[in-house]
């Protein structure tokens, strides 16, 4: 296997540009890591050969040409499959919409493809990102690397797998209630959510629009950071889209020193609940934090334990709006058109065919959030809960620069463990949530494995809005650290995927 | 504040236009009963004086300069449908015989 699949997405930018390999042999590379273990792992749902091959073969016309080429130019990427992809497959994980191709790109995909960045496929997820495991995608469960029994976390299990795979060094995910960040920490990658209207939404499978967030994933925080950069900014296509500068990811990723900082340890996500191995990495990330010069304070945010709550109002409400529009006549697929039957009846069995349990039960809770009679005591009070969570973060953001956290309260669970007890589920994603409710930017790193199953955790970083670049700054001072410690990447530790 | 009924699901499925299959309500009642009860912690919040927040970035009006951009031509925008006629979407019968 070709060792390019190990380097960074930096240093592959960096071979491409000054043309000592080509894009084409780089994403062939590639290629041919997605050929020999994504049957195992399973992070694609398509595999766009073709068209990588022929992007990466219009980058290295533009090295011969010695056109300016972007920051990662030829540097592959996979593609969460909510991403509308003109000519591509875009399935959302469902079977409501197998074998749609969307005639048009998302305003994300749109930069990515003016950047040279070389689209490999569509990776996998829980259908409609309704999940934090990828099992309740139509189209099989995504493993984790690290264990191939185990779930790579979720909604967008295949971005994280396919990056800590080595399938792809960098991918794009989703995240309305963690499903970047919590993917990121159980399979050892980094994951962002940037702050709500820093990348457009414009083009991406609306789940709770008020919640939902693309981002950057890859397998360190200059990687990260050079992707948020591609697909940041500004989009009139998208009507809550921040007209503001992007903030310096990469400088502020290069900077890496958190001297004099003051970093605050939300008291409410972390303790009990939690597992012992997550517990004692985390605490040794806050002393690593200390002897870099940074001041760490405990900080209260009283109303945070009602978030999951407020979230399950919140979410399921938006999605059973945005969801109405599967049904079969537009665009997708239609059940049961014998011509005998009503509009109706067809968009019924339609819905009830092409949706799977997670997405109908959400549904049905949204629609009785907002039913008549119950709307001022769910959605009407998750929505007042909000705005104390909000308050909470602006009252601990007076105190300190940023907020840290366990990413997620476990390490990867096994596949099947949690499948049909949907509360056990959503507490997967109880230390995300509270982030998305008020529009944050977060990011999840690795610190290290837990010493009782040797799987990767994560730490969660939360900085103030449009302050993206200070989770750049403590993320990278934090790695620079760790990676003198283990000697490497934590993904040098993962075991070797047979086939490879 | 909860309590969901078999009853309850098959009228919240019509209203969601989802044909759920009979033998399916008692599950998805229970299951839903049980996410109901959790996210009744909601009300364990004093909220008297509270206002509601519906988006995190609060924006009003957001307009762009009426001038005619590119689109979708008919042909795309009909190329995902299910059935098309005449350059239009067909759809299933949508008025009940009467």
């Amino acid at each position: 296997m070709s060792d390019l699949i190990r380097k960074d997405a930096s240093e592959l930018a960096g071979l491409v540009s000054s043309g000592e390999v080509s894009a084409v042999e780089v994403a062939q590379a590639h290629l041919d890591r997605i050929a020999a273990v994504d049957g195992a792992v399973h992070a694609f749902l398509h595999v766009d050969t073709k068209g990588a091959l022929a992007s990466a073969a219009a980058v290295d016309a533009k090295v011969k040409a010695g056109d300016k080429l972007s920051v990662l130019a030829g540097v592959p990427l996979g593609l969460k499959d909510i991403l509308a992809t003109n000519g591509l497959p875009t399935t959302c994980g469902s079977k409501v919409l197998d074998g749609w191709i969307p005639p048009y790109d998302a305003t994300v995909v749109t930069k990515l493809r003016e950047a040279g960045v070389v689209i490999l496929g569509k990776t996998n997820m829980d259908e409609f990102a309704m999940g934090s495991s990828t099992e309740h995608s139509a189209f099989g469960p995504t493993h984790n690397p690290w264990d191939l029994e185990r779930i790579p976390g979720g909604s967008g299990g295949g971005s994280s797998a396919c990056v800590s795979s080595f399938e792809a060094p960098l991918a794009i995910g989703t995240d309305t209630g963690g499903s970047i960040r919590q993917p990121a920490a159980v399979t050892g990658s980094v994951g962002v959510k940037p702050t709500y209207g820093g990348v457009s939404r414009y083009g991406i499978v609306a789940l709770a629009s008020s919640l939902d967030q693309a981002g950057p994933c890859a397998r360190n925080v200059l990687d990260t950071a050079l992707l948020h950069s591609v697909i940041a900014g500004h989009d009139p296509m998208d009507s809550t889209s921040i007209n503001a500068p992007v903030p310096d990811v990469i400088a502020a990723a290069k900077r890496a020193d958190i001297k004099g900082m003051k970093v605050g340890i939300v008291k409410e996500l972390g303790g009990e609940g939690y597992q012992a191995g997550v517990r004692s990495r985390f605490e040794e990330s806050v002393a690593l934090i200390e002897s870099l010069g940074a001041e760490v304070v405990d900080v209260s945010c009283p109303s945070f334990p009602a978030a999951l709550a407020a979230y399950y109002l919140i979410l399921p409400s938006e999605a059973s709006s945005n969801l109405a529009k599967f049904d079969g006549i537009r665009f997708g697929n239609r059940v049961g058109d014998d011509g005998t039957k009503s509009v109706e009846q067809v968009m019924s069995e339609t819905r009830a065919s092409g949706f799977g349990s997670e997405v109908i039960r959400r549904i049905i809770l949204g629609t009785y959030a907002l039913s008549a009679g119950y709307y001022d005591a769910y959605y009407g009070q998750a929505q007042k809960v909000r705005t104390l969570i909000k308050q909470d973060f602006d009252a601990a953001f007076a105190k300190v620069d940023v907020l840290i956290s366990p990413t997620a309260p476990t390490t990867a669970f096994k596949i099947g463990e949690k499948l049909d007890d949907p509360l056990a589920m959503y507490l997967n994603d109880v230390a995300t949530i509270p982030v998305n409710m008020a529009g944050l930017p977060g990011m999840s790193l690795p610190i290290g494995l837990a010493p009782e199953d040797n799987l990767p955790v994560g730490l969660q970083i939360i900085a103030p809005a449009m302050a993206d670049d200070r989770l750049y700054n403590v993320g990278a001072a934090i790695e620079r650290e760790l990676l003198a410690k283990w000697g490497g990447p934590i993904l040098g530790m993962a075991p070797e995927l047979a086939g490879a | 504040m909860s309590g969901i009924s078999q009853e309850d699901v098959a009228h919240l499925a019509h209203l969601a236009r989802i044909n759920i299959p009979s033998s399916e309500l008692g599950h998805y009642a229970q299951q839903l009963d049980a996410i109901l009860n959790a996210v009744a912690e909601v009300s364990s919040l004093d909220t008297a004086n509270v206002a509601a927040m519906s988006h995190p970035v609060p924006m009003t009006n957001v307009f762009r300069e009426d001038i005619p951009g590119v689109s979708l031509t008919a042909e795309q925008a009909l190329s995902g449908a299910p059935a098309v006629e005449d350059e239009r979407f067909r759809v299933p019968r949508i008025l009940d015989e009467e």
